[in-house]
């Protein structure tokens, strides 16, 4: 292998399909799950989709090299099959490069982390529709800069995700979904490691995964009762709050969500209202300024789509 | 040094003094000796070296190195493998070592804002009240600063499960390279726009200075499992290693030692390693008690069904301690069968260790050097060092062909150049046998996005002409 396995055909198709600066505006479709997010895309952006399928499941490594157009349950049906999955939120139609453009975690953020530390290796189309690699098919490298991190919820606004190498996890070998009117600040605290504490202002889901005996005698510890699953997420909004900035939910102050459900432990909100406005530091706004500019300084990939949206600026 | 530049490095120390305090500021030749090197094998020359307390001092060094027209470069305690921080170009060295304060634990949110400066292993000490630690734990974290871990996104043993440092950073107060200060990330969970935290954290000084902070604290697991297995073939243990993570079974560290390097271990801290043995593994699991049972169990099976000659399971907190402390002193240990060790790091598929390790010992014999492999076997993280005697003629010219061999070995079997000490100068010109030039160039507009005159720890990392256009010059006054 020299410097990087060969660009496969699919790959060199949806570099070709993108094309050079003066193949004009372009917009990466996923499952379009999440399409609101950044704001709306121009309309006389030329429609693009990332190559689909999965190219090579290395269980014994656990890492799975896959195409970005793919769906994740397509990916996570996959994966079961040799008993793993990612930690990839498997909305119904999410697609791998979508959820990864995104950068918005499941449910299970919790137990099993944000999405951001599953991307080890991203193939890439720049915005002169070359094939750029970042990243590395390992689990553990710090071969240069972390591009992959940037590229995890940059909205498809500095590059567009053709091919990617994700690290997988064990499925857990027993799980249970458990609710009641525990304090679910208190289980976040008493529980070693839960894979979600969910709360909406009066009930409290409580998800256990890992062996059999320990998941029971947690759910001895928890004093809830078995629930069939999660509730319905209210939505639109999606608020993120430090995780003790739930409290003031509970306690009625702060912004009111409306209808909601806290992610407790980890500060995600479910809403029907949007979230308060957060401020962003104007250096940070010339910072992603600047980065837009070195790597797609035409502004053709994703035009109106913009990862600092929902944020006003001015001084933090 | 001629009048002007004698002049104009004056005027430097002057600005300097009257910014920090005349105490902080050196521009002896000795010192600014001491810090020309890091723990690699390079070294360079600093114009001054000074010592901040705070931000502002660190914004005000900076902008004072940049009215000067020289760059600058962090420094935390200088343990780096790799020469990041290594001083090139006359910069101002700016050394965060009394920038250790931990400024606020948090174990409602398990976070904890420190200074760059402080040291990996007293985090971990000041946590321990709380049921809390800092997962990354490098080999050097007696020593080592959380601003330096920050810079190479460190690593360590219990990263197999817990991740390297990036999983662990959520907001930093950065310094940037034309001195405005900043915070990127933040402690809530998708803090708004790019993940620009993720972009800086590993990447060496070259994108400005951490200035404090936010690092995620994890809860310790209620129920902890040591295991020792050794064998007669290095290809056996290998093969274990492998087979235990084929098997779906993610321990929170799993490491290799080789017989040369268990004796010498053994000799230094008598931690009961089976000196006979051709290869140990040192297996810990941990989380809830039955999950570890079942662990032990499942790593007791692979490893017999390998060929294992026997599984100890250290039976109490004193001897798992012990069994960890043959390799956590493992690199001090290597001083009694040599003068000099070159460490390397590079980083390969797990199931692809056991033909890469018979190569490194090929490679080795072949250039007539002694061998021997500590490492992060559960990661395929490789850490071969080469034994020699720098006193012997031509060594190092062998020492060097046989560490690019190995770089060359580990690429092949779609590995990486680096899993935790990073590029920095030792590895910068091998960037291009991983990385295509357009993969390069993508690398050098994000260092531009932050960094447009490349001040900040300048030649590091990159190679010069990574960028169309790049002005960056091969680095002077620096002997590798």
């Amino acid at each position: 292998m020299g410097v990087r396995s060969a660009t496969s055909a699919a790959v060199a198709a949806f570099a070709a399909e993108v094309g050079p600066p003066e193949a004009g505006a372009v917009a990466a479709v996923g499952g379009r799950t999440q399409w609101a997010a950044g704001g709306p895309v121009s309309p006389d952006a030329r429609e693009v989709r990332a190559p689909v399928g999965i190219v090579a499941v290395e269980a014994a490594d656990m890492t799975v090299r896959v195409a970005a157009g793919t769906a994740v349950a397509e990916l996570d049906a996959a994966l079961a099959e040799v008993g793993q999955t990612v930690a990839l939120p498997a909305w119904d139609g999410a697609t791998v490069g979508g959820v990864l453009a995104v950068g918005h975690s499941g449910l299970r953020r919790l137990g099993w982390g944000p999405v951001r530390d599953t991307l080890l290796e991203a193939v890439v189309v720049s915005a002169d529709g070359r094939v750029v690699k970042a990243g590395g098919p390992t689990v553990k490298n710090v071969s240069g800069y972390d591009l992959c991190r940037l590229l995890v919820g940059s909205l498809g606004t500095l590059a567009f995700v053709a091919e990617v190498v994700l690290r997988t996890r064990p499925l857990p070998p027993s799980e249970r979904w458990l609710a009641g009117e525990a304090d679910p600040f208190a289980l976040v605290e008493r529980l070693y490691r839960p894979a979600a504490v969910l709360w909406d202002g009066t009930t409290t889901w409580l998800l256990l995964d890992g062996h059999p005996d320990d998941v029971a005698a947690q759910a001895e510890l928890a004093g809830l009762a078995e629930a069939g699953g999660p509730p319905d997420m209210p939505g639109p909004h999606r608020w993120s709050l430090r995780p003790s900035a739930l409290l003031t939910l509970r306690a009625g102050a702060g912004p009111a969500p409306g209808r909601f459900v806290a992610e407790v432990g980890v500060g995600v909100v479910h809403a029907e209202r949007p979230p308060p406005p957060r401020r962003v530091d104007d250096h940070v706004v010339a910072l992603h300024r600047r980065l837009k500019a070195v790597f797609d300084p035409g502004g053709r990939l994703n035009p109106g789509r913009d990862p600092l949206a929902s944020a006003p600026t001015g001084a933090a | 040094m001629d009048h002007d530049a004698r002049r104009d490095a004056a005027a430097l120390a002057s600005d300097l003094r009257a910014a920090l305090a005349p105490d902080r500021v050196r521009t002896e030749g000795v010192e600014l000796g001491l810090y020309g090197r890091d723990a690699s094998v390079m070294s360079g020359a600093a114009a001054a070296v000074c010592f901040p307390l705070t931000t502002g001092e660190v914004a005000a060094a900076v902008r004072i190195a940049r009215r000067h027209g020289r760059p600058f470069v962090a420094r935390g305690s200088g343990t780096g493998l790799a020469g990041g921080a290594v001083p090139v170009g006359d910069p101002v060295v700016i050394v965060t070592t009394k920038m250790d304060r931990i400024l606020e634990v948090d174990p409602v949110d398990r976070v904890a804002w420190v200074q760059p400066g402080v040291i990996n292993l007293d985090l971990t000490r000041a946590l321990a009240p709380h049921g809390l630690h800092f997962a990354p734990d490098p080999s050097s974290q007696q020593a080592c600063t959380i601003g330096g871990n920050v810079a190479n996104n460190s690593g360590g043993p219990h990263c197999l499960a817990y991740g390297v440092t990036s999983a662990h950073v959520l907001a930093m107060e950065v310094v940037l390279a034309d001195g405005s200060v900043t915070l990127l990330g933040g402690l809530d969970p998708e803090p708004a726009g790019l993940d620009l935290r993720g972009a800086f954290v590993g990447s060496e000084g070259t994108l400005g200075i951490a200035t404090r902070i936010a690092v995620r604290l994890t809860p310790d697991p209620p129920s902890v499992a040591t295991l020792l297995l050794d064998f007669d073939s290095v290809d056996d243990a290998a093969e274990t290693v492998s087979g235990i993570i084929a098997g779906g079974l993610l321990p929170a560290a799993l490491e290799m030692m080789d017989r040369r390097i268990t004796q010498a271990a053994e000799a230094f801290v008598h931690a009961g390693y089976p000196t006979d043995a051709a290869a140990v593994l040192l297996v810990e699991l941990d989380g809830l008690p039955a999950g570890v049972d079942a662990g032990v169990e499942r790593v007791r099976a692979v490893g017999l069904a390998h060929g294992a000659r026997a599984v100890r399971v250290a039976a109490d907190d004193a001897e798992r301690a012990l069994l960890w402390k043959g390799r956590k002193s493992a690199f001090g240990a290597v001083a009694r069968l040599a003068p000099n060790y070159y460490l390397h790091d590079t980083v390969v598929p797990r199931t692809r260790l056991c033909e890469v390790l018979t190569q490194v010992y090929a490679i080795a014999e072949r250039h007539g050097l002694g061998v021997m492999n500590v490492f992060h076997a559960g990661d395929g993280n490789l850490h071969p060092l080469l034994l020699f005697d720098a006193r012997e003629p031509g060594v190092m010219d062998r020492v060097h062909a046989a560490g690019e061999e190995i770089v060359q070995v580990s690429l092949d079997a779609g590995g990486v150049l680096s899993g935790e000490h990073g590029i920095g100068l030792e590895k910068r010109d091998l960037m291009p046998l991983l990385f295509a030039p357009d993969d390069l160039d993508a690398q050098a507009r994000l260092r531009e996005a932050f960094d447009p005159e490349g001040v900040a720890n300048p030649t590091k990392i990159l190679p010069s002409g990574s960028r169309c256009g790049d002005l960056q010059s091969v680095p002077e006054g620096v002997w590798v």
